[in-house]
């Protein structure tokens, strides 16, 4: 279909307007729903993700994507939510305790709604407790914890810990990130996993997701 | 001796290529116009926002001492530990870019204008680096221009939340400076408000002093790395007055 392949041409472009428009187009002419997120937003987001992975275009394009995929978000989500099409899954991100960086989580958490998930933003400076109360009482499937300080990548272990004693590891998985923090920190917390990067994090969130 | 710091914009203006740097783009890279714009628009935002203002104080290293035992949550060994009881002068420091940057970075993600805030986020992030370098330098010529035989000498500065000093260090650092008169203050969880800040301590010495081998605990977690830039920085300076 045309329509949606120009929604993802104009998301690669930046184009706000233009990805507003043909959404607007593609609902009126009654393309499913389910049709338009998948193969005209996301899809359009998936080929600027993999452009940004292979350093074919860098951060600043990728957020004007983002921005023109939100446009089209902002008019489908509401009739999504209408006809009970759930999204990819519900992700609780946040910056650990004592870390006050949070522009790295932030650009994970919107790559992550470029991708269709539900993404509860905790902010910075989240304490082990909120994360793991946020993600049960919300039923999230991801918890992600970025840290950017050395001394703040111990919050991460308690995280993981708190949802084992509460038994709610099996149902959320955790995933970490940021500059310090590596593969082999991640598995010596027992994370479930971790990301070198934003792209690499919805990659490795969707991993996670589809293993539940 | 308190100083307040008489930083102006121009003082603080970020160097392009570093900017570029925090946002992934190599130097060698070809920035598209769409980049460019945003990087134009983030400039006068950067601009008409940014109002850089510092406060150092000398300390003595009994007085540094109580100020980085802190709340004794430090890592046992750390490179801080080892250079400040051989230091000759230091000073604690805060600079700020001003509340607002903050704002204005507030305002960017409300609008949902991711790239203009990233770009924005990483030109007050380069700029606060540059307000803390532009304060070493400061405080090095002060320091010479007192008498300091500084000709094998060198002020290099380290902060709470790095390098093994635990951020709760902060408590102690803010209440024997007071920042709060350049309008820093200090949260709960020891994080600076305005965010665009950074603190710490100056220790002038001997070259010597701040060398040290990268081979901490932390170190293997650190992926920054940033002693070692400061270490080449400081024997570039070091070449150059030779």
């Amino acid at each position: 279909m045309t329509i949606l392949t120009d929604i993802s041409a104009a998301i690669m472009a930046g184009d706000d307007a233009g990805v507003s428009d043909r959404t607007r187009q593609a609902i009126a002419q009654r393309i499913p729903l389910k049709t338009i997120l998948d193969e005209g937003l996301i899809a359009g987001m998936t080929v600027v993700g993999d452009r940004f992975r292979d350093h074919d275009i860098f951060l600043p394009d990728v957020l004007l994507a983002a921005r023109a995929m939100y446009a089209g978000m902002d008019l489908l989500k509401p009739l999504l939510v209408g006809e009970g099409i759930p999204s990819a899954g519900t992700v609780v991100i946040g910056s650990v305790r004592g870390d006050l960086h949070d522009i790295g989580k932030n650009l994970v958490g919107i790559m992550l709604r470029g991708a269709g998930f539900d993404v509860i933003d905790l902010g910075h400076d989240v304490a082990p407790a909120r994360m793991v109360e946020t993600a049960r009482d919300r039923g999230a499937a991801v918890i992600g914890m970025s840290a950017l300080l050395t001394t703040t990548m111990p919050a991460m272990r308690e995280v993981v810990e708190l949802l084992k004693k509460e038994r709610l590891d099996a149902r959320v998985r955790t995933i970490v990130g940021g500059a310090p923090v590596t593969e082999a920190f991640a598995r010596s917390i027992g994370a479930d996993a971790y990301a070198f990067d934003a792209a690499n994090a919805v990659d490795v969130v969707k991993e996670l997701v589809g293993r539940r | 001796m308190t100083t307040l710091l008489d930083l102006a914009p121009t003082d603080v203006a970020p160097d392009r290529a570093q900017v570029l740097r925090h946002l992934g783009i190599p130097s060698d890279a070809k920035v598209s116009e769409r980049t460019e714009q945003v990087y134009r628009a983030a400039g006068e935002l950067f601009a008409s926002s940014v109002a850089p203002a510092g406060v150092l104080a000398d300390v003595t290293v009994e007085e540094f001492d109580a100020v980085y035992r802190g709340e004794g949550r430090n890592q046992p060994e750390t490179p801080v530990a080892l250079i400040f009881p051989r230091a000759e002068h230091l000073a604690l420091f805060a600079v700020t870019l001003g509340p607002r940057i903050g704002a204005a970075l507030t305002g960017c993600f409300a609008a949902q204008d991711f790239a203009l805030a990233y770009t924005l986020d990483a030109m007050a992030s380069v700029a606060a680096d540059t307000a803390a370098d532009v304060t070493e330098r400061r405080y090095e010529g002060a320091l010479r221009a007192r008498g300091w035989a500084a000709t094998d000498g060198a002020a290099l500065r380290y902060s709470p939340g790095y390098c093994g000093w635990d951020l709760t260090g902060q408590r102690r650092l803010f209440a024997r400076l007071r920042p709060e008169t350049i309008g820093l203050t200090l949260t709960d969880s020891y994080l600076m408000q305005p965010l665009k800040s950074v603190s710490g301590v100056m220790l002038a010495g001997p070259h010597a002093i701040h060398r040290f081998p990268p081979t901490y605990d932390f170190c293997e977690r650190c992926e920054t790395r940033t002693c070692r830039e400061r270490l080449r920085a400081m024997a570039a300076r070091r070449r150059g007055a030779a």
